[in-house]
């Protein structure tokens, strides 16, 4: 979670000094969501991301060096620099991708999960990132439906961060809860604090064992709200900064984090303050590694487009 | 040598497919139980079971969910069941079928090939007729074949389903019930996806043409050589990457160049080879170029009206006379 915070931050000012390219979005506030799903996965297990991505690939492993220099478009990046903050991907820890399409990844995680389900008949679970926004895509009907059908290892993890862009859910959706929705398709819809990390690696915990013993896909709506803009550089015209700011002092999952230790669980305030410098450093060295590497030569321009 | 019907011979090709490895299977709307609408699937569930899988009726499932198989390891093959509800899924196939491989930096591997039955069928109409191949070769990541006869079925099919990128497999809907001379198994020449075949060689114009054109192509052919003219005639077979090489080697022959496709003309996959033989081959013109395809209009159903859509040989042969 820390090492999410740091990164986001760090690539919010240097986006903002011109030094990114392109556009990012930005996790900061829905750490515990990314951190607490993917703690309750094994690196062969899936997860389909969404543009607003940086956490969940930092969650599933992903070597943030690396993630920084393909942020920064360079040839060292996880995507060769190809991709940029909205199509990282690392396939060796099992991050099959950002989407820049909003609701694109439901159908590619369901086809993961039964590939893996019904042809190579192993155990990886898949799992895909959405929010509230992309709850209203009729993709998200279709795979739900047939996960559901065939009892495919999937999990539906609804970041319900109140924001669509700029368009607020009530304005647009009917039901209070999205998870109300996966009844509808025979499927458990389990609702939990998004601001707890623990909270949501237990529904994680238990959705990936259900998954794993063939019992099929679970939705798993998690309460969070966006804190920064749509993307960085957003003003925000459609709400009031105050009455952000009131809700990250009150919800920010590292604060909250110390009190919401379970039993058998303790950390001292200097450990916390402790694990959040390293993650200053690690992320500090991310972005030299980043601003030291090149960007891709020319002569990458052609290749993958195709294998073949 | 043994006939077998185009049909038979994308059959032949799945089922050598599926037994040569594990993780191909194939997945769309009525194919476990009912073997395809074409019957082109018949036989396979029960030679494999558990990987012929009938879905819903959620186009972008099947097409989504194929790329998702694909990136999760498997070799999928997904049927459109028609062409044109391609549309249904456009985002599956632009922005991700198309897009994983580049721009995750070439992480990702999409062996996926998509089956499309196309073409006039008669009385289809306007969303059940329609040849839609023109708007995937403007999509670069994807692969677009549409072969012409049983033989080509067959080795194209093998070759898209071993293949490491997703290939688009336009199979004509009149053409399934033609049969034609398929070699056996040991005697088969395996495709190279991008090669077009000269056809027939000649000297005084080139047509060109893939798919059910080239029925046009080939009789336009004949007719032309009881005349004393010389036609040769080129089968594109894949129209993305297509072969120019053999295309402007026979222009550069020949000086004229005919072009035939049943979709509609206006910005089809025919203009692309009209367009490149004026940019690289036009000082070896000595004539215009024809260009023959459908009219700019949806698909009527009404018979009288249904055949004013299509092109004819005798288009073919009336135009190039012109040109001689």
């Amino acid at each position: 979670m820390c090492t999410i915070r740091c990164f986001e931050e760090s690539v919010k000012k240097d986006f903002l000094n011109g030094e990114i390219p392109g556009f990012v979005h930005l996790y900061i506030g829905e750490e515990a969501i990314g951190t607490g799903i993917c703690g309750a996965l094994r690196t062969t297990d899936f997860i389909e991301s969404t543009h607003r991505g940086h956490g969940h690939c930092i969650a599933k492993g992903a070597d943030v060096n690396r993630m920084m220099a393909e942020i920064f478009g360079k040839k060292d990046g996880l995507c060769k620099g190809k991709g940029g903050s909205m199509h990282i991907a690392d396939f060796s820890v099992g991050m099959l991708g950002a989407n820049g399409v909003v609701g694109g990844g439901y159908n590619l995680a369901t086809g993961a999960a039964l590939a893996s389900k019904m042809i190579l008949k192993n155990d990886n679970v898949s799992v895909v990132f959405f929010g509230d926004g992309a709850s209203n895509r009729g993709t998200f009907h279709e795979a739900a439906n047939v996960a559901a059908a065939w009892k495919l290892p999937l999990i539906f993890v609804n970041e319900m961060n109140c924001w669509a862009s700029t368009t607020p859910y009530r304005t647009t959706t009917a039901v209070e809860n999205i998870s109300d929705r996966a009844h509808g398709y025979n499927m458990p819809g389990v609702i939990v604090d998004g601001q707890n990390v623990f909270e949501v690696y237990a529904a994680a915990k238990e959705a990936v064992e259900r998954a794993r013993r063939g019992e099929g896909p679970t939705f798993i709506e998690a309460k969070t709200y966006r804190i920064e803009g749509h993307f960085v550089g957003d003003p925000e015209l459609y709400r009031k900064k105050e009455e952000t700011m009131e809700i990250f002092h009150r919800t920010d999952p590292l604060k909250l984090f110390k009190d919401q230790c379970p039993e058998g669980i303790e950390f001292t305030q200097e450990e916390l303050d402790g694990i959040l410098t390293a993650a200053r450093a690690k992320v500090a060295a991310a972005k030299e590694y980043a601003v030291s590497c090149e960007y891709p030569d020319e002569s990458e321009f052609y290749k993958d487009v195709y294998v073949d | 040598m043994r006939k077998i019907t185009f049909s038979e011979a994308t059959r032949e090709a799945m089922a050598e497919e599926m037994e040569k490895y594990p993780e191909v299977f194939v997945m769309g709307e009525d194919l476990a139980r009912q073997g395809g609408i074409f019957g082109q699937f018949k036989g396979l569930p029960a030679e494999f079971p558990g990987r012929v899988i009938d879905t819903p009726i959620s186009e972008t499932f099947i097409v989504g969910g194929g790329v998702g198989a694909a990136l999760g390891g498997a070799r999928p093959v997904v049927d459109m069941h028609f062409a044109d509800f391609i549309g249904v899924c456009m985002d599956e196939v632009l922005n991700q079928m198309a897009k994983v491989r580049y721009m995750f930096g070439g992480q990702a591997k999409i062996p996926l090939v998509l089956r499309a039955p196309d073409g006039l069928a008669g009385g289809g109409a306007a969303q059940h007729s329609q040849s839609v191949e023109s708007f995937f070769i403007h999509i670069p990541g994807i692969k677009v074949v549409a072969p012409s006869n049983p033989y080509d079925a067959k080795m194209v099919l093998k070759a898209a389903i071993e293949c490491d990128d997703p290939v688009l497999y336009f199979e004509n809907k009149v053409l399934y019930k033609e049969a034609a001379e398929v070699p056996e198994k040991e005697d088969e020449v395996p495709y190279e996806i991008g090669k077009a075949r000269v056809e027939r060689e000649g000297k005084d114009v080139t047509i060109i043409s893939y798919s059910i054109g080239m029925k046009n192509a080939r009789a336009a052919a004949d007719a032309l050589a009881k005349d004393g003219v010389s036609a040769e005639v080129i089968d594109l077979i894949t129209l993305s990457p297509w072969d120019k090489e053999t295309v402007l080697n026979s222009v550069r022959k020949t000086h004229r160049l005919c072009l035939v496709s049943e979709c509609v003309k206006q910005g089809g996959a025919m203009a692309e080879v009209a367009a490149t033989v004026a940019e690289e081959a036009l000082e070896y013109l000595d004539a215009p170029i024809l260009r023959y395809g459908a009219p700019f209009t949806p698909i009527p159903f009404a018979p009288t009206l249904e055949k004013l859509y299509r092109v004819y040989p005798e288009d073919l042969v009336k135009g190039i006379k012109g040109i001689l």
